[in-house]
């Protein structure tokens, strides 16, 4: 990406969250509060969906079949979710996880 | 748009401000340590991939969004999509169109306030301003506009002192890219315990996985994003039966 590519990548994902931030009140303010069930739907089981698709998005270099086999990945991943079952400390699991994998591919893979 | 603070001369307007950040202050400090953690990590993180220092500064101005920012700084490295990048950013922030319907009441008729409340509103500032009262004799625009100010900075300047820190620490960074990982699975989680129904979760990790398989890593987020649109809006009846299910049982535990 060009330095303007980059410039304009930002500015597209300033704009899209300023449309998801100013758009209720441009459109609710007033009468009708209420928004359409299907939105109200959508509201409720997208983040999970959401969220599921960006651990996906950030695995998405991962090699099964060559280099270390993403087994790194793995065990981190693994890290975390243990330490967030035990601890339930969102930073802790955060910062656990990361330095679990630092660790792995900096000493061991 | 009516503004409700009246016009009153300056020194007692200075004061007006002053008790408002005072009484702001102290509420945001939760957020304090969890921005500066966090936006540590993320500064860290984008000097990590190579991009410029300021950057997490201008991103977390501009855009200010943890998640968001986290991908766009990824999206940066690949090839130039402006669709794929637009379409990502609404569904990370679809949720604020829920934020702003919640406080569709509370933030009008602030003038220039309200409008720097909706344009800076994250998580953690809805959590506090949507609960919080101020203090007696507390100017409540004045209130929330300072609770939203102060969790932007903590996130701005955590964000630029991690990609500093970043730029002069003496051991190799590799693998902290690791750090929005973490944070998604860990997001992830929280969601799946909140949720009465994990149809949509699965969802989410599903459509993707068989959408990088067909179109490999460059090119999967668009049919991804698709996919998970149309199955949840396809699969409503189902989810929304699992839905009414399991919320009985969430209200026998809450007394």
């Amino acid at each position: 990406m060009t330095a303007v590519q980059m410039g304009l990548t930002v500015a597209v994902c300033a704009a899209a969250t300023m449309i998801t931030r100013f758009l209720p009140f441009l459109i609710f303010s007033g009468k009708d509060r209420q928004p359409p069930e299907a939105v109200q739907y959508l509201g409720r089981v997208l983040p999970a969906a959401i969220f599921g698709m960006l651990v996906v998005y950030c695995l998405k270099n991962v090699t099964p079949f060559e280099g270390s086999r993403g087994i790194p990945e793995a065990l981190a991943l693994l890290a975390t979710v243990a330490l967030h079952k035990w601890k339930h400390q969102t930073l802790l699991s955060i910062a656990g996880g990361t330095l679990c994998y630092v660790l792995l591919v900096q000493l061991v893979f | 748009m009516e503004v409700r603070t009246e016009r009153i001369p300056s020194r007692q307007r200075q004061g007006v401000c002053l008790s408002a950040l005072g009484a702001a202050a102290p509420r945001t400090i939760p957020v304090l340590a969890g921005y500066f953690v966090l936006g540590l990590g993320y500064g860290i993180y984008v000097e990590s991939l190579g991009l410029p220092v300021w950057l997490p500064m201008l991103m977390g101005t501009v855009v200010y969004g943890g998640s968001l920012e986290f991908v766009l700084a990824s999206l940066l490295l690949g090839a130039f999509s402006p669709l794929s990048a637009f379409l990502m950013a609404l569904m990370i922030q679809a949720r604020h169109l829920f934020y702003g319907l919640a406080m569709l009441e509370r933030y009008k008729g602030y003038g220039w306030r309200s409008a720097y409340m909706i344009f800076a509103m994250s998580d953690e500032t809805f959590s506090i301003t949507c609960s919080a009262q101020p203090p007696e004799g507390v100017d409540r625009g004045w209130f929330m506009f300072f609770i939203t100010l102060l969790d932007q900075l903590y996130w701005v300047l955590s964000a630029g002192l991690g990609a500093v820190v970043g730029s002069v620490l003496p051991f190799s960074t590799e693998g902290v890219d690791f750090v929005m990982t973490a944070m998604f699975t860990v997001i992830f989680l929280n969601q799946w315990e909140k949720d009465p129904q994990h149809y949509s979760a699965l969802i989410g990790v599903a459509a993707p996985l068989a959408c990088l398989a067909l179109f490999g890593p460059g090119s999967f987020l668009l049919p991804s994003m698709g996919c998970i649109l149309v199955l949840l809006l396809v699969l409503r009846r189902p989810i929304e039966a699992a839905e009414a299910q399991n919320q009985p049982k969430k209200q026998e535990v809450d007394p």
